[in-house]
C-alpha cells in the first residue's frame, strides 16, 4: 500500500461498542470527514460496520486505511462465549485458574461465584518440572503429551493452552509441548504460557494464555468475516485492529496475540484523548467517558497514556499485558438513586444499565437514575434522547423522584432530582480520585478531557469537585473511540523480567535487552504494510524498594543507564508519588521494557466540525432558552446548537450545548472558549 | 442544627471518601507485603469525645471492623488519667497493646489527635500488620507461647511524633527489638504519611461545609446508622438462636475450646451472649475483648454489607461482655491467635445462628482459617537463613442462591495467596501439587466450596515447620440439612514416614531436612439445605469435574 501521509488520503477509523457502530472517515483529498452512527449488530459485528461504511456515502474501495476497535474478545470472555478450548499443564497443578489467589467478589458479603474459563475436565497434566532458576527437574514426558492433545482433540477443543510452571525460565518445554502438538491439532489455535507473558506468577500467565486461547478463533472468524464483506465492496486492502495497548496492529497477525484486543475500545478512546490534548496544548489530563453502567477513566501525562501490565478485566480474571491503564468505575448514567433505611440518599452501586436502562429511555425502567435526574433538571433536552423512540414526560419523571426520594427525604421532585445529581457527582469524583490525583499527581497540572455520550454532561461538576482548572470536551465526544483508530500509532510493547538490587545490576546486561526489545520491535514494525513518519522508542523500568512489593515505572532516558542513574531515577519518581524518601533503604529493578512506536502521519482534526456550517455570531447558534437547575435555582439558560458556534465564540456559563451525541453543560461562573480543531475549553469557576 | 438530607449524604460520602483514601496511601506506600499486598491495615476517623467510631475505610481488613475505637477510646482515657502524655498539634501516637483495645501485637496502631483553631476536632487511626514484633518465633505467631511477653515487643501508647517529628528514641526502641527491622522505617513513614493525607483531605471538607455542620451532621449519621441497622435486625422473627464453635486446640492443651453462643433477637436489636464459652486458655488462641467485638461486627457486616461501618451501626448489637472465658482474655494471657484464628470462629458461630434467623442471605460456614504455615531454615546454596509464610484459602458455604467458592479468602482477610512461582524463587522449595482439594465441600442443595490441596518439599538445607491452622477436629458446619466441609489435614512427611501434628492443625517447630515434605488440605465450606435434593445434572457435572468420585457422590447426595 503506498499510502505515506494520511493528510492526503482517506483513512476510517471504526469502533464497535455496545450498543453503536461509530465510524469517522477522514477524506484528506477532499478535506471532508464524514460521520456515522449505526447499530451495533451482535451477532456479527461486520455488518454493523459495512452499514456504518455505507452510511458516509464514501465509496468502500476508495478508502485507502480502515483501522478497526472491537469488542469481540471483551464481550466473549464477559459473557463466556468462549472456543472450546484444552489446556495441557505440568503434573499437579490443573486447578491453578479455577483456584485463584483465595480472594473474593467483594470484602463484605461471603456469597459469589466464579467460572474458570477453561473447565477442569478440559484441563490436563503431563509429568514436568522446570525450577525457578529455569533448571530441568522432571524431562517432558512426550508420550503423556501426545495422548493429552489426542484427548483434548477428542473432546472437540478447537483451541489449545500448554502452560508450565515457570516457563518464564526456561520455555524449553512449552516449545517441545507446542512442536508435538502442532503435528496433530487441525489449526494453529495453540498458545504458548510464555509466548504472551514471560514473567512469575502462574494465575495472571495462566489465565492471560487461557483468555488468549479462548478468543483466538474466535477473533479469526470475525476477522475474516469482516474481510470478506469488505473484499466484497472492493476494499482488498489490509485493515489494521486497535489492540489493548493503544497501538494497531495488521489483522493479518492480530489472532495469534488476540488477549490483546480486549479493552481495544477504552484504549482507543484515550488515545484520541491524547492526540487531541496535544494539539490543544493539554499534555496532562485525566480522561473521563461516561457511559450507561460504568465510566471509563484514565491518566494522560505528557501526552502519553499511562500504560499497565495488569489489568483485570472482571474478577478474577486478570489479563496481564501492556494495556492502556484504564479505570473502570462502577457509576454511569443508569446509576439508581434511593432513600435506604437511615433516610439518606445513595446513589448506585446498582444500575439500571442499557435494559432497562433509565425512565426516561421508556424500556421499563422503573427507578430513577442519573440520566433521568438530567431530564428534570433541564440539562438533557428530552428531544436529545438517543435511541429513544417515544419518551416518557419530563412530569412522569420528576414524579417518581418526589415519590422515591422526595417523599422520605422531605423535598419535592426537583430538589430530590438536584440532589441525587449532586450525590452522583460526588461519588464520580470520589472513584476518579482513587485512581487519578489521589496517587501523587497536583491536579492543578491536568484538565478534564471529557467523552462519551454522558461525559461533557457532568464534566465541569467533576472538575470543580477534583479541583481541575480546565475542562476539554472534543469536538464529537460521542465517537471519540474511532477517531482513536483514525490517529493511533503503530505499536509494540516489550517487557522481560531481571529483579536484581539496582547495586547487582550489570549496566551492559541492562543495554542488552532494551537494544534486543528495541530491535526486535523494529522487525515486527517493518512487517506491517503500512508506513511510519519516524519510529519511537520508549524504554523504561520497573523498580521498588528491596523488600516492597508495589512497583513504580520510571522512564528511562536511552538504552544506557548507569546504576546510580538507576536509583536516582527511582528516588525522585517514589518522592513524586508518595512524598516519601527512604534514602535508607535499596533499590531493585524488576522488570525492563521497551515500547516501540511506529509514528503515523498527523491527521488533522480542523474539520471534525464543518466550518462552513459555523454561525458568524452567536446569536446565529442559538436553539432555545429554557430554565435548568443550577446548584438550588432554576435559571434561564440559553441553549446552543454546538456545530454552529463562531469558532472564536466566548461563553459565559450558564449554559448548555448541544450536538448531536452529546450535551455539554456550562455551570455558571465557567467560562468557554473554542480553538482550531474544534474543541471546547471550559475555564472553571470556583 | 438540623441538617438536610442532602447535605446528610453529601458528608456521608465525604467522610467516607477520606478513609478509602487513607487506606489507598498505606498500602500504596507501605514496605511490608502484608499490608501493600495484603491489605492488612486499616484506616479510620474517631470521635474527640470517647474515640467512637465515625467513619472507616472500604478496602480496610475486615478484622479490623471497630477495633480502632477501642484503642483510640483507651488513649483518651489514659490521657485525661495522666498515664500518657497529653497530646498536642502534630503528634502520633503509637500503641498494640492487645488489652488495650488490640488484637495481637504484631497489629500496630498509630492515633494523630486532629485540631481545629487549636481545640481537638477529631483523631485519626491506622492499624498496620507489621511482619514481625519480636518475641519468640519471626512473625510473632507462636503456637505455644504461654503469655504474652514471649509474643513480643508490647507498646503502650507512647508519643512516635511529637509535633511531626519522629522520636528517635522511642525509635530505637523498637527497631532494637524487632526482626529486618531496617524496612521498618518504611511502614513507619507510610502509615504516618496515611494519616497525614487523611488530615489534609478532611480539612478540605471542614473548609467546604463548615465545621460545626460536619460536627452535626457527624452525631445525626450516626443516629441513622443505628437506624439502618435495626431495621435490618427488624425483619428477624423474634427468638433466641443458639450455635457452637469449636477451636481445635489452644495450642498447648490438647482439647477443643468452645465457642457457645446464644442470639436474643427482641424488637430491634441483637444480643450476643457468648457466656458458656470455654474459660480462659494457657495456648495463643485467646481472644481480646476488642477483637471478640469486632469479629462479631465483622460478620454481621458480612450479612449486612450495606450498612457503613460507624459507631451508630453497633448500637443495636449488644455483645455481653464474656467474662471468665476466653474470649475475654486479660493480661497476661498470650493471644496471637486471636485475629488470624478465634475471630474466624467467633464469625463462624454468628453465622450458624443467624443462618436460622435468615435463612436466605446468610451462608453455611467457610473455611474460616487463615492457614498459616511458616518455614524457617537455612538454605546453604545462598548461605542465608529464611522464613517462608504460605497462607490459604478454603472453600465458602453453600448458600441460598448458589455453591459456595472455592479457594475464597479467610473471613476477615482480604488478601491474596503468594504464587508458587514467587515462593519457589524466593525459598529453597519445590512444590508438587497445588490443587483443589476434591471431595472437601460439604454435601448440600448447595454444596459448599473446595478447599486447596498443596504439598511441598524442601530442596536444600534444613528448616523447621510451624503451623496456626484450625477446623483440624470439626469441619466448618453445615446448614439446614447440608453437611460439614470436610476437616483441614496437615500431614508432615519426613524419611517417608508420615507425622501428624498432635493438635491437628498445629504445632511448632517440627524438624524437616532436605527432601522431608508438607502436605496440606485446607477446609471445604458447609453445604446448605439437603443434599438430597441438589439438582441430580449438578451432581452429574461434579462428577464429570472429578470434584467427587462416583462414589463419593452416591454417598453424600444419595441417588444413582
Amino acid at each position: 500500500m503506498n499510502e505515506n501521509n494520511r493528510s492526503g488520503s482517506v483513512v476510517a477509523g471504526i469502533d464497535v461498542g455496545g450498543t453503536f457502530t461509530d465510524l469517522i472517515l477522514i477524506d484528506g483529498k477532499a478535506g471532508r470527514v464524514h460521520i456515522a452512527k449505526t447499530p451495533t449488530t451482535p451477532d456479527n459485528q461486520a455488518y454493523g460496520v459495512v452499514a456504518a461504511l455505507a452510511d458516509t456515502g464514501h465509496p468502500v474501495d476508495a478508502i485507502d486505511l480502515i483501522v478497526h476497535g472491537t469488542t469481540t474478545t471483551t464481550n466473549a470472555v464477559l459473557e463466556r462465549r468462549l472456543a472450546k478450548t484444552g489446556m495441557i499443564t505440568t503434573r499437579g497443578f490443573r486447578d491453578i485458574i479455577e483456584l485463584g489467589r483465595r480472594t473474593r467478589p467483594q470484602p463484605y458479603g461471603m456469597t459469589g461465584t466464579f467460572v474458570p474459563v477453561i473447565p477442569r475436565d478440559l484441563r490436563l497434566e503431563v509429568s514436568e518440572r522446570v525450577l525457578a532458576s529455569g533448571e530441568v527437574r522432571t524431562p517432558l514426558d512426550e508420550a503423556e503429551v501426545r495422548e493429552a492433545v489426542g484427548a483434548l482433540k477428542a473432546a472437540g477443543c478447537e483451541s489449545l493452552v500448554i502452560h508450565f510452571l515457570h516457563a518464564y525460565a526456561n520455555p524449553s518445554h512449552e516449545r517441545r509441548a507446542a512442536e508435538i502438538a502442532r503435528k496433530t491439532w487441525p489449526n494453529d489455535h495453540i498458545t504458548m504460557g510464555h509466548a504472551l507473558l514471560s514473567e512469575a506468577r502462574e494465575f495472571e500467565r495462566g489465565v492471560t494464555a487461557s483468555v488468549n486461547a479462548s478468543v483466538r478463533p474466535i477473533l479469526e472468524r470475525y476477522v475474516g468475516r469482516l474481510r470478506e464483506e469488505l473484499g466484497a465492496r472492493g476494499y482488498a486492502r489490509d485493515f489494521l485492529i486497535m489492540n489493548g495497548n493503544g497501538g494497531m496492529i495488521s489483522a493479518r497477525f492480530v489472532t495469534e496475540e488476540a488477549a490483546k484486543t480486549v479493552m481495544s475500545g477504552p484504549a482507543s478512546g484515550v488515545i484520541a484523548a491524547a492526540y487531541t490534548g496535544k494539539r490543544a496544548g493539554f499534555p496532562n489530563l485525566v480522561t473521563y467517558d461516561m457511559g450507561g453502567t460504568s465510566t471509563d477513566v484514565a491518566l494522560i501525562r505528557n501526552a502519553e497514556p499511562a500504560v499497565s501490565n495488569e489489568t483485570e478485566i472482571e474478577y478474577a480474571m486478570p489479563i496481564h499485558v501492556p494495556m492502556v491503564d484504564v479505570h473502570t468505575v462502577g457509576a454511569g448514567g443508569g446509576s439508581i438513586a434511593r432513600v435506604d433505611a437511615a433516610g439518606l440518599i445513595q446513589v448506585g452501586p446498582q444500575s439500571a444499565g442499557a435494559m432497562p436502562g433509565p425512565i426516561c429511555y421508556r424500556r421499563g425502567g422503573s427507578e430513577p437514575t442519573i440520566t433521568d435526574a438530567n431530564l428534570v433538571l433541564g440539562r438533557l433536552a428530552p428531544r436529545k434522547l438517543l435511541a429513544v423512540a417515544n419518551p416518557v414526560t419530563v412530569d412522569d419523571v420528576r414524579a417518581v423522584f418526589a415519590e422515591k426520594i422526595g417523599k422520605p427525604t422531605g423535598l419535592d421532585g426537583v430538589a430530590a432530582a438536584g440532589a441525587v445529581l449532586r450525590l452522583g457527582n460526588l461519588k464520580m469524583a470520589g472513584a476518579i480520585r482513587m485512581v487519578s490525583v489521589s496517587r501523587g499527581h497536583d491536579p492543578r497540572d491536568f484538565a478534564l478531557f471529557a467523552f462519551g455520550g454522558a461525559g461533557p454532561l457532568h464534566a465541569t461538576a467533576l472538575a470543580r469537585e477534583l479541583g481541575l482548572p480546565k475542562v476539554l470536551v472534543p469536538a464529537r465526544p460521542g465517537i471519540t473511540n474511532a477517531l482513536g483508530c483514525v490517529v493511533a500509532d503503530l505499536r509494540h510493547d516489550f517487557v522481560n523480567t531481571l529483579n536484581l538490587p539496582v547495586a547487582a545490576l550489570d549496566e551492559a546486561r541492562v543495554t542488552e535487552v532494551l537494544e534486543r526489545q528495541r530491535a526486535d520491535g523494529e522487525a515486527l514494525i517493518a512487517k506491517e504494510a503500512v508506513a511510519s513518519t519516524e519510529v519511537r522508542y520508549l524504554h523504561s523500568a520497573d523498580m521498588q524498594f528491596v523488600g516492597q512489593t508495589h512497583i513504580l515505572n520510571v522512564r528511562l532516558p536511552s538504552t544506557k543507564v548507569t546504576r546510580a542513574e538507576l536509583q536516582a531515577l527511582f528516588a525522585k519518581a517514589y518522592f513524586g508519588r508518595f512524598k516519601v524518601s527512604l534514602p535508607e533503604i535499596r533499590a531493585s529493578l524488576v522488570n525492563l521494557n521497551t515500547s516501540v512506536i511506529g509514528v503515523r502521519p498527523e491527521v488533522d482534526l480542523s474539520r471534525l466540525i464543518d466550518p462552513a456550517g459555523r454561525a458568524s455570531t452567536l446569536e446565529g447558534a442559538l436553539n432555545e432558552r429554557r430554565p435548568v437547575w443550577f446548584d438550588g435555582t432554576w435559571i434561564e439558560t440559553l441553549v446552543y446548537a454546538r456545530e454552529k458556534l463562531p469558532l472564536d465564540a466566548i461563553i459565559e456559563g450558564p449554559a448548555i450545548l448541544e450536538q448531536m451525541d452529546a450535551t455539554t453543560v456550562i455551570e455558571p461562573g465557567d467560562r468557554v472558549t473554542g480553538d482550531a480543531d474544534g474543541n471546547l475549553i471550559v475555564e472553571v469557576g470556583r | 442544627m438540623t441538617l438536610d438530607a442532602i447535605t446528610l449524604s453529601v458528608i456521608q460520602a465525604a467522610l467516607q471518601q477520606v478513609c478509602d483514601e487513607m487506606d489507598l496511601a498505606f498500602s500504596r506506600a507501605a514496605f511490608s507485603p502484608v499490608i501493600a499486598e495484603a491489605n492488612d491495615r486499616s484506616d479510620g476517623v474517631y470521635s474527640a469525645v470517647d474515640g467512637s467510631l465515625i467513619a472507616q475505610g472500604q478496602g480496610g481488613l475486615p478484622v479490623f471492623v471497630g477495633v480502632m475505637q477501642y484503642s483510640t477510646r483507651t488513649i483518651i482515657e489514659m490521657i485525661a488519667a495522666g498515664r500518657c502524655l497529653p497530646p498536642e498539634p502534630g503528634d502520633t501516637y503509637i500503641v498494640n497493646d492487645p488489652y488495650l483495645g488490640g488484637t495481637h501485637l504484631m497489629d500496630v496502631r498509630f492515633a494523630r489527635p486532629v485540631y481545629r483553631a487549636g481545640t481537638l476536632f477529631c483523631w485519626l487511626s491506622n492499624t498496620g500488620h507489621w511482619p514481625d514484633i519480636g518475641g519468640a518465633v519471626p512473625g510473632g505467631f507462636s503456637a505455644s507461647a504461654t503469655s504474652v511477653e514471649q509474643e513480643g515487643l508490647r507498646l503502650p501508647p507512647v508519643k512516635l511524633f511529637k509535633k511531626g517529628e519522629l522520636d528517635p528514641e522511642i525509635y530505637a526502641i523498637i527497631t532494637s527489638n524487632i526482626r529486618v527491622a531496617d524496612q521498618r522505617i518504611g511502614d513507619i513513614k507510610a502509615q504516618a504519611a496515611a494519616l497525614s493525607i487523611g488530615e489534609e483531605r478532611l480539612f478540605a471538607i471542614l473548609d467546604r461545609y463548615g465545621d460545626d455542620t460536619v460536627l452535626a451532621a457527624i452525631e445525626e449519621l450516626r443516629r441513622r446508622a443505628a437506624q439502618q441497622m435495626r431495621a435490618n435486625i427488624a425483619r428477624i422473627a423474634d427468638g433466641t438462636y443458639r450455635s457452637k464453635a469449636f477451636v481445635d486446640s489452644d495450642g498447648v492443651v490438647d482439647a477443643p475450646l468452645t465457642i457457645a453462643l446464644s442470639v436474643e433477637k427482641a424488637g430491634d436489636t441483637l444480643t450476643f451472649d457468648f457466656s458458656g464459652s470455654s474459660p480462659p486458655c494457657q495456648g495463643p488462641m485467646n481472644s481480646v475483648l476488642a477483637t471478640t467485638l469486632s469479629s462479631v461486627y465483622l460478620a454481621m457486616r458480612h450479612i449486612f454489607p450495606d450498612v457503613p461501618i460507624s459507631a451508630g451501626a453497633f448500637e443495636p448489637l449488644i455483645v455481653k461482655r464474656p467474662e471468665g472465658t476466653f474470649l475475654d482474655a486479660k493480661y497476661p494471657r498470650p493471644v496471637s491467635g486471636c485475629a488470624a484464628e478465634v475471630s474466624q470462629r467467633i464469625a463462624e458461630s454468628v453465622f450458624a445462628a443467624m443462618v436460622q434467623a435468615l435463612p436466605d442471605e446468610v451462608t453455611a460456614a467457610p473455611a474460616g482459617s487463615s492457614g498459616n504455615f511458616a518455614l524457617g531454615g537455612h538454605d546453604p546454596a545462598r548461605g542465608r537463613d529464611f522464613v517462608m509464610y504460605q497462607i490459604s484459602g478454603g472453600g465458602y458455604g453453600g448458600n441460598a442462591g448458589h455453591d459456595g467458592l472455592t479457594n475464597g479468602c479467610s473471613t476477615i482477610g482480604i488478601s491474596k495467596s503468594p504464587p508458587v512461582e514467587v515462593m519457589e524463587q524466593a525459598f529453597p522449595v519445590l512444590y508438587r501439587r497445588y490443587a483443589l482439594r476434591e471431595g472437601s465441600g460439604g454435601a448440600g442443595k448447595h454444596r459448599g466450596g473446595f478447599g486447596l490441596h498443596y504439598d511441598v518439599e524442601l530442596l536444600r538445607g534444613e528448616a523447621r515447620a510451624s503451623f496456626v491452622m484450625d477446623h483440624g477436629r470439626f469441619g466448618p458446619q453445615g446448614a439446614l440439612g447440608g453437611s460439614d466441609g470436610m476437616v483441614n489435614s496437615v500431614t508432615v512427611w519426613r524419611d517417608g514416614k508420615a507425622h501428624v501434628p498432635l493438635h491437628l492443625s498445629k504445632e511448632q517447630d517440627i524438624p524437616l531436612k532436605a527432601g522431608d515434605r508438607v502436605e496440606v488440605g485446607t477446609p471445604g465450606g458447609g453445604g446448605y439445605g439437603d443434599p438430597a435434593t441438589r439438582d441430580r445434572a449438578a451432581v452429574r457435572r461434579d462428577v464429570d469435574m472429578g470434584y467427587y468420585t462416583e462414589d463419593q457422590a452416591r454417598a453424600l447426595f444419595g441417588g444413582a
